[in-house]
């Protein structure tokens, strides 16, 4: 990729400068804690942000918190190091590093935070600029559809950590983790924030069955791979769990749900990790293996558990990172990451064999790397823990496998015959070679000086369990039950690895493939949503109103039946004849309307129910109103008749099958109206408005029409109002008679 | 003093229209609608400043006392809802200096705009139950003018369909009005909220149906809101932009004023009714939105989906959710405009807004592209963005009330927000053109790019700092919901001491 481009400034140009020196700041600032943290400290700087919600903006700094934001400063500054010379050149690395370093910052305030709701603002950071950067070759449409997929996937889970997160705060009335007291096991909240918090973990870091978009979110560039997708992002999940742990953990759920999720992810991938030929795709599988492991060790909550997973949360970081990167550097040298076509490269890229072979060590357990302290911590713990058999069972699987893939992805391309690569193999540039050979040299030294771990891990530990733990890493201190399994492991493991080109074609046939059910549920969410819209939103206005009249119909049924509404009906002697003559007047012509087929009958029907209406205001001592409402009926019906004289045929079969409908609906909300009219006719009047209009009238608004004074002075706005209404309708009609004369594209 | 400042806001957007309109032939039109929705934005603040130093403002007009005139009113929330009436405003205006043609101009568009502008603070800032209804008219008369400005046959198709639902509200409304009034013999809404005490509480809760159904119309609920989705895809952009952003919202505040200050004898009927309107609002426009594949008929069916956010707060009727109903509709109405402006920018440089004939804006517009995403993902409600603590305060009150299923459907609509906002991202910026060009901002001149980005680019801000420093706008937003829930201050406010006095 930096072949294609043109700038060849060095080290990625001031973007890059900035991208490495930030983290690498920020490495040795958070590394001159370590010596206060290890003895015991816990550091806190806490700003307001919205008192008014709660939350607070501030960091936290313990064990477990140092231990990733190191892992997260350190590693970012190795993996901008090498992104500078791996994507120096692309046209995008500006953006690149841009999104590089809002999710540094999200991961970093994720780890830091102690109030819960910041934490989430962090951790949703994280997840859009993941989106981002797993869209990063955004031509290509699996790269689209990959980080829309990462981005469904953890978005799901975390809005339900956020549901969670508001449960929390309500059992334990703060969303200050440490304030939290004493667990909260024994809420009644506890079960559903439990659920809530696992999906969020899960779902982040890709617990079966929400594992599937990660192998998929490989579609980012390495450096991404590396730094989000092993390293950093996707142990989210586990800092929640682990930091939760002393709130949410020690019950008998929390035991199985972790144990059972954990241990069965961390096998399967590792099945799964076996099967590939894309390198990238081995070390994804076991990414996911590593992150099964934390889990189910935070699940099993011992002493030696918590100290095991926190040490092999160091170990992982090491190796999986350098591995990650050495593939890259790999890839940039010769053009393939296949695992079948890869071999005898250690001659044209000694570097770079030297850092895979630590690394892929350190991953296989071999003494006297770190993977071996880390390996022999798990089984330690394992044969403590409950469920032991599940556990140790769980655990061996998985470091067999690990010892294979460690041979596929590190051993076996480096050594043997050279083989033909589509480019001739070269050792990759300085920038990109220091960050695997540096995390892989740790990987031996943490191996040989186990203490130094110490200081890291005990802490971590303690936080973890919310009690003090005592840590006493080694290498070696006697042959045990852990060791004893350590060498079955190496043997069954290395048998395995010679019979591993058999293994992948055989598991090649075992496909339990998530992505085409993913891609039926997304295409089945656009048929569904597609489907109902157009259930909905039908284009046709008659529907539109009819459904809207009915909505006003069943809802003021109900409100009319639950205020038990049964006005009196008014005595009809009273009524003259007159009054019956109108009435029948305005009947007929309601019902000419409804029944006539000719457009032209019915908008004059409608004009005879006007004048009726008119007749009214006459009979009841209106006559001005009566006058506007001859007025505007007329001018209607003449206006809607010339208008009709444009407009198509009506389509008399349509017409005759919801004309039933329609009359009913109709029906309904009149005598739904008079109802409701009849009841207020029957509430006394409140007239003092009226008296205060007869009486303010003449002598303070000089004015003998009451309704004229109305008008023009108590509610002149609203004259004014309407004044502005009808002006503006002149012009849109003007606007419109202008838009008719001119041809419309 | 309040007595001038009040109605200024409406005066001022009115002496823009008939000089906006006198000058519509030539290009000083539109600078006139510039200067005069920067007046109105002054006017607005000073409104808000003064509201929030010596508590709710109160304007007799014609010093006609309550409740015999009409009387202006400013609490918190409509000082709030003038003062963004009046960013939105100046926003679109600026933005049409670039985008509104010539020809659309002349058939007056700025003053059709302003008119529009002067409707919508009317209904924002007026005491009267009647003056409101008038206030509507305004909006409707105006905003049918622009909608079919243009005079596509697209546009006529849609102004048949708006303005045919729209008069059905309109009547509804107008009935309710009458009714309410043979009820009480009052339209003054302080008066009302003291009148109904008296009433028969049963006849109030079936006139209050009558009205929730009316607003719901306005305001686009389930199943009222065919018109919008009908519509906001067809006019200009500057047109669709701002009714986007206010015209449904005057709905929606509606609502909220006449359900905490008159209705609210039946709470379990009414604000029943309306939080199950609420989540079918919220699941059915979400749904809509995903599967359209037009810009802005994405962002139409959104708008359907948002709104219901907005009635899911007023329905809980807790102090919290009230707050977020106010917060969300700020939020909403900044960021919705936002991106539809967006859309204007989109069509003009790729060609379309059919999101699977456009393309490579990612590539070839990265300005554009950021200053979409920022909407974008603030409407679907991610931190640190104004749309996240909108989602999270109405979401902790659904959950604070033990309504699970409300919580659920509140959280998975925002997850069905993301997936469609990022089908725009996907497929208009990310995907590369199908026509293999790479579309640009260099198409267009610098005066252009400067007027059309540059609205968008300060409402882009604005997300951006009311979701990183939300304290000022939650305290504001919370105090609007505790005048709301106690209108003791409201009614004192406009009518004077308990007992009521004949003026002069």
């Amino acid at each position: 990729m930096a072949d294609d481009g043109t700038d060849r400034r060095f080290l990625g140009g001031p973007a890059g400068w900035i991208s490495i020196l930030l983290p690498f700041g920020l490495f040795l600032w958070f590394a001159q804690h370590i010596p206060a943290v290890a003895g015991g400290a816990v550091l806190r700087w806490d700003v307001e942000w919205i008192p008014s919600l709660g939350v607070t903006l501030g960091i936290l700094l313990d064990g477990l918190s140092l231990s990733f934001a190191l892992l997260i400063s350190g590693i970012g500054a190795l993996v901008t190091l090498y992104s500078a010379s791996y994507l120096g050149g692309h046209p995008h690395y500006v953006r690149f590093v841009c999104y590089l370093m809002a999710f540094m910052t999200g991961m970093l305030g994720l780890v830091l935070s102690d109030n819960l709701l910041a934490l989430f603002v962090f951790w949703e950071v994280t997840t859009v600029s993941s989106y981002l950067l797993i869209g990063f070759n955004a031509d290509e449409a699996k790269s689209r559809r990959n980080a829309l997929q990462a981005l469904v996937v953890t978005g799901t889970g975390g809005l339900a950590f956020l549901a969670g997160i508001v449960l929390i705060g309500t059992a334990a009335g703060t969303f200050s983790i440490s304030a939290i007291e004493g667990s909260l096991a024994d809420h009644a909240l506890y079960l559903p924030i439990f659920w809530l918090v696992i999906a969020g973990a899960f779902s982040k870091s890709a617990q079966f069955p929400l594992h599937f978009w990660l192998p998929n979110a490989m579609a980012a560039p390495t450096p991404v791979s590396a730094y989000l997708h092993s390293a950093t992002m996707v142990k989210g999940g586990v800092y929640l769990l682990a930091r939760m742990n002393p709130s949410l953990g020690g019950t008998d759920l929390w035991f199985w749900t972790l144990a059972i999720a954990g241990g069965f992810t961390a096998v399967f991938a590792s099945v799964l990790a076996i099967r590939q030929t894309d390198i990238k795709q081995v070390l994804a599988y076991t990414t996911l293996m590593a992150l099964g492991t934390l889990v189910l060790f935070i699940g099993v909550g011992t002493d030696y558990a918590l100290e095991a997973a926190m040490a092999f949360l160091l170990v992982h970081s090491f190796y999986k990172a350098a591995l990650f990167l050495m593939i890259g550097v790999v890839d940039h040298g010769t053009g393939t990451r296949d695992a079948t076509v890869l071999r005898g490269l250690g001659r044209a890229m000694p570097v770079t064999m030297l850092a895979a072979m630590l690394a892929a060590a350190s991953m296989a357990g071999l003494p006297p790397l770190f993977g071996f302290v880390g390996k022999e911590f798990l089984y330690k713990a394992a044969l403590g823990a409950p469920a032991m058999i599940w556990v140790t069972g769980c655990i061996f699987a998985a470091s067999v496998l690990m010892f294979v893939a460690a041979g596929i992805a590190a051993w076996r391309p480096f050594t043997g015959p050279l083989a033909e690569t589509p480019v001739e193999p070269h050792e990759g540039p300085w920038p990109m070679l220091a960050g695997p050979v540096l995390l892989s040299v740790l990987g031996l030294a943490f191996g040989l000086m186990p203490d130094w771990a110490e200081a890291l891990v005990a802490p971590a530990a303690t936080a973890v369990a919310g009690r003090p733990v005592e840590v006493d890493l080694y290498l070696f201190k006697e042959v045990n039950a852990a060791f004893v399994l350590s060498l079955v492991t190496f043997a069954t493991g290395f048998v395995l690895y010679l019979l591993h080109g058999r293994l992948r074609s055989g598991l090649a046939r075992f496909k339990p493939r998530f992505d085409p059910g993913w891609d039926r549920l997304m295409d089945g969410v656009a048929a569904g949503a597609a489907g109902l819209t157009g259930l909905i939103q039908t284009g046709r206005l008659r529907r539109y109103i009819f459904v809207t009249f009915l909505a006003l119909g069943l809802s003021t049924a109900v409100a009319v039946w639950r205020a038990g509404l049964s006005p009196e009906i008014p005595p009809l002697d009273d009524l003259e004849v007159k009054h019956w003559s109108v009435l029948t007047f305005i009947l007929a012509g309601a019902l000419l309307t409804a029944f006539t087929n000719s457009r032209m009958t019915a908008v004059a029907a409608l004009g005879v129910v006007g004048i009726g209406v008119a007749l009214v205001f006459i009979i009841f001592g209106a006559p001005d109103v009566a006058i506007t409402q001859l007025l505007v009926e007329v001018l209607q019906v003449v206006l809607v008749a010339v208008a009709m004289l444009k407009l198509p045929y009506l389509n008399h079969e349509y017409v005759k099958t919801v004309r039933g409908w329609d009359l009913l609906l109709a029906i309904s909300i009149g005598a739904m109206t008079t109802v409701i009219l009849l009841a207020v006719q029957a509430a006394p009047l409140d007239l003092e408005l009226t008296a205060f209009f007869e009486e303010a009238s003449a002598p303070l608004a000089f004015g003998r029409n009451i309704v004229n004074v109305i008008l023009v002075d108590f509610r002149a706005l609203d004259t004014f109002g309407e004044i502005a209404v009808v002006a503006v309708a002149a012009l849109g009609a003007y606007a419109l008679l202008k838009g008719v004369r001119r041809p419309s594209p | 003093m309040s007595d001038l400042l009040l109605p200024l806001p409406i005066l001022i957007a009115f002496a823009t229209a008939i000089l906006a309109f006198f000058f519509r032939s030539g290009p000083e039109g539109r600078w006139i609608s510039v200067a005069g929705s920067v007046a109105m934005l002054i006017a607005a603040a000073m409104l808000l400043s003064q509201v929030l130093t010596d508590g709710i403002q109160v304007a007799q007009m014609g010093t006609w006392a309550a409740p015999f005139g009409i009387t202006l009113v400013a609490d918190t929330l409509s000082a709030v809802m003038v003062v963004i009436t009046g960013i939105t405003g100046l926003a679109v205006a600026v933005y049409a200096t670039a985008d509104i043609s010539p020809e659309m101009e002349e058939s007056g568009y700025h003053a059709l705009f302003q008119v529009l502008i002067a409707g919508v603070s009317g209904a924002f800032l007026t005491g009267d139950l009647f003056n409101l209804y008038v206030w509507f008219e305004v909006m409707l008369i105006a905003s049918f003018g622009l909608l079919v400005l243009g005079g596509r046959r697209v546009q006529m198709d849609a102004g048949i369909k708006y303005v045919t639902l729209n008069l059905i509200s309109t009547i509804m409304f107008l009935s309710g009005i009458g009714l309410l009034y043979g009820v009480t013999g009052t339209l003054n809404m302080a008066d009302l909220h003291q009148k109904v005490q008296a009433a028969d509480p049963g006849l109030v809760t079936v006139i209050a149906t009558l009205f929730l159904v009316g607003f719901g119309i306005k305001s686009a609920v389930f199943p009222l809101f065919f018109w919008l989705p009908a519509a906001y895809h067809t006019p200009a952009f500057s047109v669709s932009a701002v009714f986007a952003g206010l015209l449904t919202k005057v709905g929606v505040y509606a609502m909220m004023r006449m359900f905490t200050l008159v209705f609210t004898q039946d709470i379990g009927w009414t604000h029943g009714l309306m939080l199950w309107v609420a989540v079918a609002t919220m699941i059915t426009g979400v749904l809509g939105a995903a599967a359209q594949t037009d810009f802005r008929r994405i962002l139409s069916f959104h708008i359907v989906s948002q709104i219901g956010y907005m009635v899911l707060g007023l329905a809980l009727l807790t102090p919290l959710a009230l707050m977020g109903a106010v917060f969300y509709l700020v939020h909403h109405i900044i960021v919705k405009a936002n991106l539809f402006l967006v859309s204007g920018v989109a069509n003009r440089i790729a060609g379309s807004t059919e999101i699977d004939h456009i393309g490579g804006l990612y590539r070839g517009a990265p300005l554009l592209a950021f200053l979409f995403l920022v909407p974008a993902f603030s409407l679907a409600g991610f931190p640190p963005l104004s749309g996240f603590w909108a989602k999270y305060v109405l979401v902790k009150a659904s959950l604070d009330l033990e309504l699970w299923l409300v919580a659920a459907a509140a959280l998975a609509v925002g997850l069905m927000t993301i997936y469609s906002m990022t089908k725009i991202w996907g497929r208009a910026f990310w995907k590369p053109h199908p026509g293999g060009t790479v579309p640009s901002l260099g198409s267009l001149s610098a005066s252009e790019r400067f007027f059309l980005l540059s609205p968008i680019a300060g409402l882009a801000i604005l997300t951006v700092v009311i979701g990183l420093f939300p304290e000022p706008f939650v305290q504001v937003a919370t105090r609007a919901a505790e005048e709301l829930l106690d209108p003791s201050a409201y009614v004192t406010a406009v009518l004077g001491a308990p007992v009521t006095e004949v003026a002069e």
